[in-house]
C-alpha cells in the first residue's frame, strides 16, 4: 500500500479529489450496470433534443460543474449549497430531461 | 423516434482505445484536478487550499480579457475559414492532374509546423524588411503589427486563415466528391440554378464534413498558442494574448501551478460545453433532415 502511495505521489492526490473521482467512477459503474440490466431508450423530455440516459448524465454532470463554478466565483455561498443544487439539477435532468 | 434498445457489445472493442485515453488524457486530467486545490510549493511540498484558486482565477480581469479576445478570435476564424473553404473547394478541378496539383498545393500549409508558421509570418509581415509589411506600407497604409493592436490582430488572423483554411478546403472537397453524379443530373433536368444546386444538394451533403471542420477549427482556434506566441508574443500589450498564452504565463512564467491548474479546468469546461453545443446542434439538425 505504501509503495502504491509512493508511486502515485506525483499525481498529488488529496482526500477530497480522491472522493470526487471515486464518486464519478461509481456513477459510471452504476450506469454501466443499469445499461446492462435495462438498456436505455432514447426519449425526449424538457431538453431541446432526444437524449439517452448517458446523454442526460453528461448534461447533468456538466451543468453541475458550472453550478459549482458559479457559486465559487460569483457568490459567497457555502460549497455544500452548490452541491445540493447540483443534486437537484441532476435528478431533474435524469428524470425529466 | 427509434424505440429499439441499443446493443452495447461493441463497446468491448473500444476498450484498448479507452486504455490509451486513460493514460494519455484521464490520468493527466486527474493530476490537474489534484493540483487545482493545492498550493504547490515544491516537488513534495503542497498545501491544500480548497477552492481558493478557482475564486482567484474566476475574478481575474486578465482572464476575462483573454477569454473575450479568444471568443472574438474563434468567431472570426469560423466566419472567415468556413465560407472561404467551401468557396475554394467548389472552384477546385474535379479530375485529372489539375485536381492532384491543386490538392498538393492546398495541403502545403498544413505540413508546416506551427512555430515555423509563426516565424514565416513574423518575417513576412515585418514593416522594415518583410515582403508584405513593406508592400503595405509603400501603398501608404501604415502597418506595424508590433505597435498597433489592430495590425497584430489582422496579422494573426490572416496567418491562421492561411495555415488552416486548407483543412476546411480538403474536408469540403472530400464531401463534394462523395455526391453521386445522379444528383447533379436530376438538378440539370429540373433546370436548377447554380445557387439551387449549392443550397439543396451540395450544402446538405457537406453537412457531416462541415460538422467536423467547424468542430476542429473551433477547438484548434480556441487553443491557439504557438503562432501568436512566435509572431507577436501576445502583444502589443495584451492585445493578442489568448487563453493558452495566458495559461502558459501563469504555469511556466510564474510557476503558479495551482492557479494554472484551476484555470486549465475552467478552460476545459468551456471548450467541452461549446463543443458539445456545436456537436449536438449539428447532429440534431442532421437527424431532423434525414427524417
Amino acid at each position: 500500500m505504501e509503495t502504491l502511495a509512493a508511486d502515485l505521489e506525483w499525481m498529488a492526490w488529496t482526500g477530497p479529489t480522491a472522493a470526487f473521482f471515486a464518486g464519478i467512477a461509481l456513477i459510471l459503474a452504476a450506469m454501466t450496470a443499469w445499461q446492462t440490466v435495462s438498456p436505455t431508450i432514447e426519449r425526449r423530455g424538457f431538453l431541446p433534443m432526444p437524449t439517452t440516459r448517458g446523454d442526460r448524465l453528461f448534461i447533468g454532470l456538466l451543468g453541475s460543474a458550472y453550478i459549482h463554478l458559479a457559486v465559487i466565483g460569483f457568490t459567497d455561498l457555502n460549497l455544500w449549497i452548490a452541491f445540493g443544487v447540483s443534486l437537484v439539477w441532476m435528478a431533474v435532468v435524469m428524470k425529466f430531461g | 423516434m427509434d424505440k429499439r434498445p441499443y446493443d452495447n457489445k461493441a463497446w468491448l472493442l473500444v476498450l484498448p482505445v479507452f486504455l490509451i485515453v486513460a493514460i494519455s488524457a484521464i490520468i493527466p486530467l486527474m493530476t490537474v484536478v489534484n493540483y487545482s486545490v493545492q498550493d504547490v510549493l515544491g516537488p513534495f511540498q503542497r498545501v491544500f487550499v480548497g477552492t481558493e484558486w478557482f475564486e482567484q482565477v474566476l475574478n481575474d480581469d486578465r482572464l476575462h480579457g483573454a477569454f473575450l479576445r479568444q471568443l472574438i478570435f474563434s468567431g472570426c476564424v469560423l466566419l472567415i475559414q468556413i465560407p472561404l473553404g467551401i468557396a475554394v473547394a467548389l472552384t477546385m478541378p474535379v479530375k485529372g492532374w489539375q485536381s492532384s496539383l491543386c490538392l498538393v498545393l492546398v495541403a502545403l500549409p498544413l505540413l508546416i509546423p506551427w512555430n515555423v508558421v509563426g516565424t514565416i509570418w513574423q518575417l513576412y509581415a515585418r514593416p522594415d524588411i518583410g515582403l508584405a509589411g513593406v508592400a503595405v506600407n509603400s501603398l501608404g497604409i501604415p502597418y506595424n503589427y508590433t505597435s498597433s493592436a489592430f495590425d497584430a490582430w489582422l496579422t494573426v488572423l490572416i496567418m491562421d486563415v492561411w495555415h488552416w483554411t486548407p483543412l476546411v478546403i480538403l474536408l469540403c472537397y472530400a464531401g463534394l466528391r462523395s455526391i453521386p453524379e445522379a444528383f447533379y443530373q436530376a438538378a440539370k433536368i429540373d433546370g436548377a440554378s447554380a445557387w439551387a444546386v449549392f443550397r439543396y444538394i451540395q450544402l446538405p451533403k457537406m453537412r457531416r464534413v462541415l460538422t467536423i471542420a467547424i468542430l476542429l477549427r473551433f477547438m484548434d482556434s480556441f487553443m491557439i498558442y504557438t503562432e501568436p506566441f512566435v509572431l507577436t508574443g501576445g502583444g502589443p500589450g495584451n492585445a493578442t494574448t489568448f487563453l493558452s498564452q495566458f495559461l502558459a504565463q501563469i504555469a511556466v512564467g510564474q510557476f503558479d501551478l495551482g492557479p494554472a491548474a484551476a484555470f486549465s479546468l475552467i478552460y476545459f469546461l468551456v471548450i467541452l460545453l461549446l463543443s458539445w453545443i456545436f456537436y449536438t446542434y449539428i447532429t440534431h439538425t442532421d437527424r431532423e433532415d434525414a427524417r
